[in-house]
């Protein structure tokens, strides 16, 4: 089965094609990493474990997405503050100094509007919905997959990332 | 050994460490995000999780000797531990680290120290027999093979 130029940049007919590919396929395989297009070319990863902030990373740059990486939701507040913005975050919960919740709040309050990904060991409901209230647009439990990643891109071309107000 | 054989070998061990429990699917999802622009990637990735683990290992084994045991410190490292052996795939480190969670939520001293020493227990063995899957796979590319 194969998936040529899954594109995921486009909205027509294409969330079709990812839907069914992550239905029927839930192992997404190099060959059809390559040929997945996406319309995000940057993204942070804002994790305190350098194992996921390292594996994070490759599965970005694997999908041609530039991305930098920071500790802690501190550094992802502050590098918004030097003016940079990235289509994508994907925010881990639980870290020193600010968390993801704490993050995720600061980054809405400061009209950033872009796509962000909660990732996370936890997965009580009312954890993931605290997490999810501060402003996420998707959550993801860890470990990142590549086919999870690829629903949040597919999820990134669906939604009209409304600003999300409380 | 000729390159034919030492690839079944290396089939049959990974094959033999999936099924005993060593690695789950992550494991896999690592060796898929390993390309030719960066052919050591899984190696380095492990590489991180035994730095990171022994780290994590030494403060369990000293905050559990102290007078006063700091059970919010120690969970805290075991919480990490848990979550990089689950992202590299070390399946029985993880589920050792679960168990040793629960022994810290109810705080018994006894249960820790026994789980610390199942924790290291599963790391030794796992640390063992990534570094033999490693060197097979050298064994390979050094026959001229790949993986």
């Amino acid at each position: 089965m194969g998936f040529k130029n899954i594109n995921i940049g486009t909205k027509e007919g294409v969330s079709n094609v990812v839907g069914t590919a992550l239905l029927s396929s839930p192992r997404i395989n190099r060959e059809q990493m390559k040929n997945i297009q996406t319309n995000i070319s940057t993204a942070l990863v804002v994790d305190d474990d350098i194992i996921n902030r390292k594996i994070h990373r490759k599965l970005l740059d694997n999908l041609g997405i530039e991305s930098e990486t920071v500790t802690n939701g501190k550094e992802a507040v502050d590098v918004h503050c030097t003016g940079k913005n990235f289509d994508l975050i994907l925010m881990d919960l639980e870290m020193p100094i600010m968390n993801g919740i704490e993050a995720t709040k600061k980054l809405r309050e400061m009209g950033i509007h872009s796509m962000i990904a909660g990732v996370s060991t936890r997965s009580l409901e009312e954890e993931k919905q605290e997490f999810m209230d501060a402003g996420l647009n998707d959550f993801k439990e860890k470990p990142l997959t590549v086919a999870k990643l690829a629903s949040i891109l597919h999820k990134f071309c669906e939604d009209d990332l409304e600003p999300v107000t409380d | 050994m000729d390159l034919v054989q030492l690839q079944r070998q290396f089939v049959d061990y990974t094959t033999s460490l999936f099924n005993e429990g060593f690695l789950d699917d992550q494991f896999n999802q690592l060796q898929q995000l390993q390309d030719e622009s960066n052919p050591d990637f899984v190696v380095e990735v492990v590489s991180l999780f035994f730095e990171d683990s022994e780290r994590h290992l030494n403060e369990l084994t000293q905050s559990l000797e102290q007078q006063n045991i700091d059970f919010k410190r120690i969970d805290a490292h075991v919480h990490q531990l848990k979550g990089s052996s689950s992202s590299i795939g070390a399946q029985r480190v993880q589920k050792e680290c679960i168990n040793f969670r629960g022994y810290c939520e109810e705080k018994n001293i006894e249960g820790c120290r026994k789980c610390l020493q199942q924790v290291k227990h599963e790391y030794v063995l796992v640390k063992n027999k990534l570094e033999t899957l490693f060197k097979l796979e050298q064994q390979i590319i050094a026959a001229g093979g790949s993986i």
